[in-house]
Parts: C-alpha cells; structure tokens; sequence
C-alpha cells in the first residue's frame, strides 16, 4: 500500500494509536487499580486518593491471607476441582468427540447420539431440577458436586468434533490397512494431530472450573468445602443484609477492609494470569475451530 | 470396520451416562412446576396441581418487571456487544505497527478470562461512595453518585461492564474477518482515488457485514440470558427494579425460598421460550448467512 504521509493523515494515525492505547489501558485499569489497593496500607485505601500506585507499600494483606486458613482451603478446593474436573472433560469430551466425528456410514448409530448430545445441549431443565438431582444422589458437600454435572462440555465436545472431520480422511484409511482399531486410532493418530485443539479446549475448561462459583454456592453448605470464587463471593462481593439501606452504605464502605479484599481478588486471579499465555496461543486459533464445514 | 460399532458405543458410554444423570433426569424433573412441590415427599407424592404456577406467573407484578429486566438488559448487551468490537475491530486493523497490535489485543482479552466474582470485587470497589470513580467526580466538584444502588445507573452498569469485559474477545472474530479481505479490494481502490475513509466505507464495512448479521442473529437466541453471574454478583435489593432478571429471580425464590414447584415453572417457560429462539436464530443465520452449526 501506498503511505500517505500528509498531515491529516499523520494526525489521523495519531488519533488511532491512541485510542487503542486507551482502549488497552481501560481494559487494564480496574485490574491495576486493584493491585495498587492490595499493596497499600490500609488506612490510606479508607482515606485517601489511590490511582494506579500504592500508598504506603507495605504487604500486609498478602501476609494476612498466607495465614487465613480459609482462604488456603479455598484455593486447595478449587486446585482440586480444576484437576479433577479438567481430566473429566479431557477424557469425556475426546471420548465423545471422536465416534461422533466418525461419518453414519462408519458408525451406524452416530445419526441418534447425535441428537441426544444437541438436545442437552439446546434445552435444559434450568436449575432447581439440577439442585434436586445432586441433592438426592447425596453429593451435597463433596466435590463431585462441582465437577460431574457439568462433565460432559458439550460445546467442547462438538468442536472437537469438527476438528476430527476435517483431518484429512486418508488418516483413517491408512490407518485401517495396517490394521488399526478405534483405540489405537484415536490415541495414536487423532490425538497427536490434535494437540491445538484439544490444548483450547482444554484451556477453556480448566478456566471455566477455576471460576465457577455458583455450583459452590448452592451444592456446598459449609465454608470449608467452598472452592476458592465462592469464598470470595461469600466474604467480599456479597454484601450482608442488614447494611443493604443506602444510609449504611457509606458506614459499610469504611468498615471493610478494602486492601486485603483486594488483596485476596488478586489472589484468586493468579492462576489464570498464569495460563493467560497459553490462552493467548490457543484460543484464536480455538474459536475459529469448527467454523470450516465441507 | 463392523467390529469398530461396539468400541463407538463402549466410548460413548461414559459421556452419555453422565449427561443422562445430570441433564435428561433433571429435565423429567421439570414435572415439578406442575406440582405443589415438597421436598420431603418428593416428586412421587407431591400433589399435582395443573398449570396453577403458571397461572400465578401471569397473576403477580413481578413477572412483568423481570422479563422487561432480562429483555432490557441483554437487548442492550446484544447492541454494545456488536457496536464497540466492530468499531475496536476496524479501528485496530487500521494500525500499521503489528507488534503494538498484537500487544493492544493480547491486553484487551485479559478481563474475558476473569470471572464475574473477581470483576464485581473490583467493580464494586470502584463504584462505591469512597471509590476510586466517585473520588475523581467529587474532586470535579460533582456529587457523588451511588451506581449500583441507583435504579437509574444499574442497568447501563450491567450493560457497560459486560462491554467492558467481552469486547475484545469479540473482536478476535471481525479480526479475522478483515485479515480475510483481499488486500487487492484496496489496492485497485487506491489506483482509483479512494480516500482512507471510502476504503472504510466502501471495502471494510461491507467486508464485516455477514458476519455481523451472523453474530446478531444467532445472538437472539440468547435475549432471555441476561447474564446470571454478572447480576447476581452485582444486585441488590435496592436494585431488583431494574436488575432483577429471571435466572436472578428464578434462584430468590427456588433456591432461597424454596418455592420449587414455582421457581422451576418460571425456569421451564425460560428453557421451552429460548429453545424456540434458538431455533429460529439458527434458521435464520442459515437462510441469510448460510451458516450451519452441526
């Protein structure tokens, strides 16, 4: 392309860069904002003016939710959940993906599978039907609770689907003559070829589980079986009651601890910054999965 | 090839079961509405009582309220969410300097991958009468504004911060929709005397059309989810004029309440209104996209 290089469009480019330079930094600030409340002393985020740079550094909050009991237990829960529940869907979702990838001809019943899986997928019996199926099966307070009604990631699942049936035909041909089964097949010639799309979908539900916290809410009736977004939705995003007139807000906003709320939100968010990288390499690539049909 | 059928079902096997458990048992449940439910009898013995949730629905005020709310809310969330990606999406593809792109797009996903429990701390920090965007009012000599106990405010601070938080997620698909142009559209644009804005107008816009149509249509099967996790982290009852939705007044009355029978009347003409939008969005995003998702 030709460079313009007049003066209204320089101005133009200027104008450009910065407002995606804004757009980037509000999709920041809140989160900095936050990081700069953790660090601060606590009687300066009550009273003063904090940006984007603590006052009166200190590490206090942090030190305190190291020695919060509850807060450790909640993030072992939700590590186990993630661990437990990410190698579920794994499992579930290549297990499922891969005899639905097959065509009718290979598989003879695919055709009433798949509208089974489409159904769940389209229409559910909403909540209370799910809150009364894991209450009577007794799952109350145990972590199957949190990772086995939502097993199956259906979505995951068709993606995955269409990823298989778009790997080149001949794969499976060649497979057949020298003899392959359907195990074989899938773990040693699917799978490998695989890697990005099982890596995003993957991703994706491990993010999910970290932060679900509504299942915890309502299947665990005790603090110390809550994952980690359901303690801080309980202890920091819930506000009691009896503070819920607006003349109390102002008493309420000077009574809590802003730094160590801050704190522990920058806490839980630690694990996704972590595969943030990760979510980064994949998951373009992951949307667009299953978007090409033959 | 004949003996590979059992091994198909044999991998099926799992995923089914547990979407047996867990999504088609709940939806036989779903004959609790019909039911003056008590979950100590069950759903064998509790008395049958017809379509009277139904009829109460229809009878008490706060019907009306929550499907305005949910239709308001997630109407408003539908527009945002197509207007501000497209115009990032456009304005980002305007930039020339890719390493500053790419750095403006990996920070704009970040908040998508944060949960709405982490997000709401920080909002809620923010937006209180000591916060950080009440502060920077007052130090402009404005008056202090209680947004998420205003009926005026809440709703736009559903529909912003959904914004805020998704679009540049949003934006990866019209990305990839302006990579995919051929940059000979432009070049014989330019030979012919095209300005930068005619290319906008005349090349990008058209470009993005189908898949903003495709995004709008198959977006209307979602009109009755307005975003559980985001309000019910958010809301309170200083705010249930104007934030309460179904999914958020569904889990009041069912789940703290304990009005099953009725809360899952309320879930189930959710589940059967948005199958049916499901259906036609997916109809029309073939007929005028000719788009197909299975």
């Amino acid at each position: 392309m030709v460079r313009d290089r007049s003066l209204s469009a320089r101005a133009w480019n200027v104008c450009l860069i910065a407002a995606m330079a804004l757009a980037a930094f509000g999709s920041l600030a809140p989160i900095i904002h936050t990081v700069a409340v953790s660090f601060s002393n606590s009687a300066a985020a009550a009273g003063g003016f904090i940006t984007f740079w603590p006052r009166g550094f200190n590490f206090e909050s942090y030190r305190k939710i190291i020695e919060d009991p509850h807060f450790g237990n909640a993030f072992l829960v939700s590590t186990k959940r993630v661990l437990l529940g990410g190698a579920i869907n794994f499992v579930l979702t290549v297990l499922m993906a891969y005899p639905l990838s097959r065509s009718s001809r290979e598989f003879r019943a695919r055709h009433y599978y798949m509208w089974f899986v489409l159904f769940t997928m389209l229409f559910s019996g909403g909540i209370i039907p799910l809150y009364l199926v894991v209450k009577y099966m007794g799952m109350f307070n145990s972590i199957w609770a949190l990772v086995l009604p939502g097993a199956v990631p259906v979505f995951n699942v068709v993606l995955l689907m269409n990823f298989f049936r778009n790997l080149p035909k001949e794969l499976g041909e060649a497979g057949l003559i020298d003899g392959a089964g359907p195990w074989y097949m899938l773990v040693r010639i699917f799978l490998p070829l695989s890697l990005p799309a099982i890596a995003t979908v993957t991703l994706f539900s491990i993010v999910g589980h970290w932060n679900a916290f509504f299942d915890g809410l309502i299947f665990m009736r005790s603090v110390e079986n809550y994952p980690l977004q359901t303690y801080i939705q309980q202890l920091v995003v819930q506000l009691p009651p009896e503070y819920m007139d607006s003349t109390n807000m102002d008493l309420l906003d000077k009574m809590s601890d802003k730094t160590l709320n801050a704190a522990k939100i920058m806490v839980s968010m630690i694990p996704i910054l972590a595969v943030y990288p990760f979510l980064q390499r994949y998951f373009i690539h992951g949307i667009m999965l299953g978007s090409v049909k033959e | 090839m004949r003996g590979f059928q059992k091994h198909y079902h044999l991998m099926l096997l799992p995923g089914i079961a547990l979407l047996v458990a867990f999504q088609l048992i709940p939806l036989f449940g779903v004959a609790i509405a019909f039911q003056d439910f008590n979950i100590g009898l069950g759903l064998a013995r509790s008395p049958w009582i017809g379509l009277e949730n139904f009829k109460y629905l229809f009878q008490i005020r706060d019907s009306k309220t929550i499907f305005y709310n949910t239709v308001f809310i997630s109407g408003g969330k539908i527009i945002a969410g197509i207007i501000v990606p497209v115009t990032f999406a456009v304005l980002l593809n305007e930039l020339r300097a890719a390493a500053f792109k790419r750095w403006v797009q990996t920070v704009v996903y970040l908040p998508h991958f944060l949960s709405w429990v982490i997000l709401a701390g920080v909002l809620i920090d923010m937006l209180s009468t000591g916060g950080i965007v009440n502060r920077i009012i007052a130090s402009f000599g404005g008056e202090k504004i209680m947004f998420l106990a205003s009926n005026d405010w809440f709703p736009w601070i559903l529909i912003g911060s959904d914004t805020w938080k998704d679009f540049g997620f949003a934006a990866i698909v019209y990305l990839a929709a302006l990579a995919g142009i051929d940059p000979t559209l432009y070049e014989a644009a330019e030979i012919d005397g095209a300005t930068r804005w005619q290319k906008m107008r005349y090349i990008t816009l058209p470009s993005l059309a189908t898949t903003v149509i495709l995004l709008a249509t198959l977006s209307i099967g979602n009109i009755l989810n307005a975003g559980f996790d985001q309000i019910f982290n958010l809301y309170n009852p200083l705010v249930y004029a104007s934030g309460d939705v179904i999914d958020t007044y569904v889990y009041r009355v069912g789940l703290v309440q304990a009005q099953y029978g009725f809360a899952t009347a309320v879930g189930l003409l959710k589940s059967v209104i948005g199958f049916v939008l499901i259906i036609v969005s997916y109809r029309l995003a073939y007929r005028f996209a000719n788009y197909r998702i299975f």
